[in-house]
């Protein structure tokens, strides 16, 4: 998966797309490792922006959950922001609202972070 | 086929409190505000269609046990997944069904040996009755300690010698089939602390899977494969659906247990036409259990891709006809 990223203020806003499921997962976090080892304490924090991703299964919230993990190890911080209805319900079905940052939008993403930085 | 739940609480037995007792009672008087039950039948009828299965009934407080029984005419053979607490009252059934004069087999199938899967055999009657016959099946070696062991002093005050009826034990194989009473049976190793074993179970036709106390790791398609053949056009999927995928994946990864969101993704895979949750979690009051099953047969309308996966969330008293 080629994985659009752009400089916005203090952070790094990474936007993936397409389904996040058994065969787009493992491209996702291979994708994403280069950011995840550059995430740490005092680098410019991850938010990934999920507005073009249509679906996530379970692979793809493992991916995830195997991203958080590694960062929050390193002292950074990653959080997601902008997800779709669908991607929403997903989240909230497996509970991964409640163990991982989720954002309205970028905007809303980025002033969390920037205040608390 | 017809499949009856006798327990269906994972890890523990669980019983109602006179405080949420007292909380049904509340929401149901509350629902009844303005309806006019001034008679019997509109009561039932209130009971029965309007206040939903959390108030009016409770999910159970059983750990797991499961009889399988073929279409009739029903023979003394008999189907039992795991001997939990809930073989209490299923043993009651069985002897207020065929009396105490003996003469019943009944086939026993351990998902593993764990406190909450054997708890029920000591206080199952129909072991205590001569003529009766129990064969204990199983992959783990241990399965006739753990029974033994289960029954011996200071831990119970009758020994497992005591028992009247005939009792074997059966070591099966997993990957192996074999016909027993009249079934197919296949058992399949699980990831669970100490091995456990799920069950296909195959007779005119229809085929139902027992899977219970068994982790998912996510990572592993050979392994996921491996589920969804074994899974493969069930009828029914038993499911250990205890844990939310975060939770299984995160705080409780390497606890033995899967999620809901994971077992209907193995049964669209295996193209199954019912998923049942089962092994509840002992925290989970009747409300979560509720929303739970909303939010899966959600979580199941979102993900369709082909013929619609009925989601059922399993009670103590539940039966299935397949
Ligand atoms: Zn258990
Ligand atoms: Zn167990």
């Amino acid at each position: 998966m080629e994985l659009q990223s752009r400089r916005a203020s203090t952070a790094i806003v990474i936007s993936p797309n397409g389904r996040l499921d058994q065969e787009h997962a493992d491209s996702f976090k291979q994708a994403l490792d280069p950011y995840l080892i550059e995430c740490k304490a005092g680098g410019a924090p991850l938010v990934l922006d999920f507005s073009a991703v249509s679906y996530i299964s379970s692979v793809g919230l493992r991916a995830l959950m195997l991203a958080a993990r590694q960062v929050k190890a390193q002292g950074g911080r990653i959080v997601v922001a902008a997800l779709t209805p669908i991607v929403r319900e997903v989240f909230e079905i497996s509970r991964f609202n409640l163990v991982f940052a989720v954002f309205a939008d970028v905007d809303a993403a980025l002033t969390s972070l920037a205040t608390q930085a | 086929m017809k499949v009856r739940f006798w327990g269906t609480r994972g890890s523990i037995p669980v019983a109602l409190t006179a405080p949420q007792i007292r909380a049904k009672l509340i929401a149901a008087f509350t629902r009844a505000i303005g309806q006019r039950l001034d008679n019997a039948e509109r009561i039932t009828q209130f009971v029965d269609h309007e206040l939903g299965f959390d108030i009016a009934g409770t999910f159970g407080g059983h750990s797991s046990c499961v009889q399988i029984e073929a279409a009739p005419p029903h023979s003394a053979e008999h189907l039992i997944c795991d001997m939990g607490s809930g073989a209490r009252p299923l043993g009651q059934e069985m002897i207020s069904r065929f009396g105490v004069a003996g003469g019943q087999t009944y086939h026993v199938f351990m998902s593993h040996l764990h406190w909450d899967h054997i708890m029920g055999f000591p206080f199952f009657t129909p072991a205590y009755i001569p003529g009766n016959r129990i064969v204990i099946h199983g992959c783990h070696a241990e399965l006739e300690h753990a029974f033994r062991r289960q029954q011996a002093a200071p831990s119970f005050p009758v020994e497992f010698t005591q028992l009247a009826a005939n009792i074997e034990f059966d070591t099966l194989r997993a990957g192996e089939t074999r016909d027993i009473a009249g079934f197919r049976v296949t058992p399949k190793k699980q990831l669970h602390g100490g091995d456990s074993y799920g069950y296909r179970f195959e007779r005119d036709g229809k085929v139902v899977i027992y899977t219970t106390d068994s982790e998912h790791k996510l990572d592993n398609a050979e392994e996921r494969d491996g589920f969804a053949d074994f899974f493969r056009d069930a009828d029914m999927v038993i499911f250990d659906a205890m844990y939310s995928l975060a939770d299984a994946i995160s705080v409780k990864a390497d606890w033995g247990h899967s999620s809901n969101i994971v077992g209907v993704e193995l049964c669209q895979l295996a193209g199954a036409r019912r998923f049942c949750m089962f092994h509840h979690e002992p925290a989970s009051d009747d409300s979560a259990i509720a929303s739970l099953l909303v939010e899966t047969r959600r979580f199941e309308e979102i993900t369709r891709e082909g013929a619609p996966l009925e989601v059922l969330t399993a009670y103590d008293g539940l039966e299935v006809v397949l």
